[in-house]
């Protein structure tokens, strides 16, 4: 009877939700993953890693860092469209023409990208800045909003999905990072968010951006031409078209356009296409690039 | 952060340069003129090293006026154009070359055909249908390869200085103090209206 009573003068909910002591354990416990590198042997590594990697300040450094892009995303109507290029260079070699720079970032939808045009729920990040960096960095952001997914039993948000990648690159600061990336996702709680994280550790929401090298360019065609209330066709379209802008004046930005269109059910791939017969149509047809001969 | 434009259209050359006189972190002077006319038809903007700027531009303008006073010619856009790369590749070899930035914009008197020259302190001379000239190139130039055309009127084309002008007041970070505006066509050169005061919203 005791038992019975003690059962009914509990608050009504209290069993639907963690106990006190779990949510400790959810909130308070850091990650199993370990993040602990190796540093190289010597006194003041971070002096060590700019003698070594910065060709700034010494052009016959040792290791050449990949760099130089263009990516862009902007919000819209209808959601969010996030494009690149595909260039990959490492001082004045081109390293790659053909590298993916938008990396699903959630469980759902991380590995290859499926043929279909259903859209796959989850965020995409951009990559701009050190190859490597962007690449392990969205994967341990992968990883976090696994986590986050099954110990809140639902998906992570834009905001909170950028703050665990910030406060990552800020706790790296100084010591070598390099990553320019934007975070795109559709959640019920933001609706269509977009941010914009670096390695220095800033972490800005907005409606447009464009980072890399080939940024000044895609702005260029992007401001001007830029409204909320476009329609998809003309977002898809104005996304390509910036950075194509972009591809053409930058030497360090080419290959193919990458195009994504992120909307409230996940996120549809819209193309990985090769910049030259596009670059040709659009002189040819509309008379754009009228600096550009095209006569032999 | 100077900022020097070129646009040329159908029958005419739109030249715009930034107002600010910059020294180091101070604004000297917010109406300055960086152009200069060399002949009837042919005018140049300049950016650059201090000092440098003006001297060049005099002594090129000097050297057009006595040209043409000696032979009794007006000289075309083209063979102002020669001479002022010539003058900056000999300048370039000396002990203190000028480091001068030029757009030089003009129309031929005889076939009334516009023209537009791109030439840097290195000496490089480019013929072009639109230039610009320090990080103006970074965010004007793609935009002009969308909007230019070759015959463009010149309400077009100051609709394309327009939105050139909106996308530097957007990204750059400094206040340039809007631009000097003047344009050739084959009645001279004038100096024509321009609203710096639009106040342009981002994204």
């Amino acid at each position: 009877m005791d038992k019975l009573v003690a059962q009914y003068s509990r608050p009504p909910h209290q069993n639907e939700f963690y106990s006190e002591q779990e949510q400790r354990d959810l909130t308070e416990s850091l990650p199993p993953i370990s993040l602990k590198f190796n540093l190289p042997p010597v006194d003041n590594s971070r002096a060590f890693l700019r003698a070594m990697t910065d060709d700034h300040s010494n052009p016959s450094c040792p290791i050449k860092l990949a760099h130089g892009t263009t990516t862009l995303a902007f919000r819209f109507q209808g959601g969010i469209i996030v494009a690149t290029d595909s260039r990959a260079t490492a001082g004045n070699w081109i390293a790659s023409q053909t590298v993916k720079k938008v990396i699903p970032v959630s469980r759902l939808s991380r590995g290859e990208d499926k043929k279909s045009n259903e859209p796959t729920p989850g965020l995409l990040g951009t990559m701009a800045g050190g190859a490597a960096d962007c690449q392990y960095w969205l994967r341990y952001l992968s990883q976090q909003c696994t986590l986050h997914e099954i110990r809140h039993k639902r998906r992570i948000t834009v905001a909170a999905a950028s703050k665990i990648l910030a406060n990552l690159t800020y706790a790296y600061k100084g010591m070598g990072l390099s990553m320019g990336t934007m975070l795109a996702g559709m959640t019920p709680q933001e609706g269509p968010a977009l941010y914009y994280i670096d390695s220095d550790g800033t972490r800005l929401p907005g409606n447009l951006f464009c980072v890399g090298s080939g940024q000044t360019f895609a702005y260029g065609v992007l401001d001007a031409n830029y409204r909320y209330d476009l329609t998809e066709e003309e977002a898809l379209e104005l996304g390509r078209r910036s950075i194509l802008a972009a591809m053409h004046r930058d030497a360090y930005s080419g290959g193919f356009i990458n195009l994504y269109h992120v909307k409230e059910e996940g996120w549809v791939h819209h193309g990985f296409d090769d910049m030259n017969p596009i670059f040709w149509k659009t002189k040819l047809e509309k008379g754009e690039f009228s600096n550009v001969t095209s006569e032999l | 952060m100077e900022v020097l434009l070129g646009i040329t259209g159908k029958d005419f050359v739109i030249l715009a340069a930034s107002k600010a006189a910059m020294r180091g972190p101070t604004i000297l002077k917010a109406e300055d003129d960086k152009t200069k006319q060399l002949n009837k038809h042919s005018l140049m903007a300049f950016s650059g090293e201090a000092g440098d700027t003006v001297q060049f531009a005099e002594y090129i303008q000097a050297n057009i006026q006595l040209y043409t006073m000696r032979n009794d010619t007006e000289l075309g856009p083209n063979a102002v154009a020669s001479f002022v790369r010539g003058e900056m590749a000999r300048s370039l070899r000396s002990r203190n070359p000028y480091t001068v930035n030029l757009l030089l914009g003009g129309v031929d008197p005889i076939t009334q055909k516009p023209h537009l020259y791109w030439i840097d302190y290195l000496a490089s001379l480019a013929p072009v249908p639109y230039a610009a000239h320090g990080y103006a190139q970074y965010y004007c130039l793609s935009t002009l390869d969308k909007h230019h055309h070759p015959d463009i009127s010149l309400e077009e084309g100051m609709k394309l200085l327009e939105m050139c002008t909106d996308e530097l007041k957007r990204r750059l970070p400094i206040d340039y103090k809007g631009v000097l505006v003047k344009v050739v066509t084959k009645d001279g050169v004038k100096e024509v209206e321009f609203d710096n005061n639009r106040i342009v919203k981002s994204a």
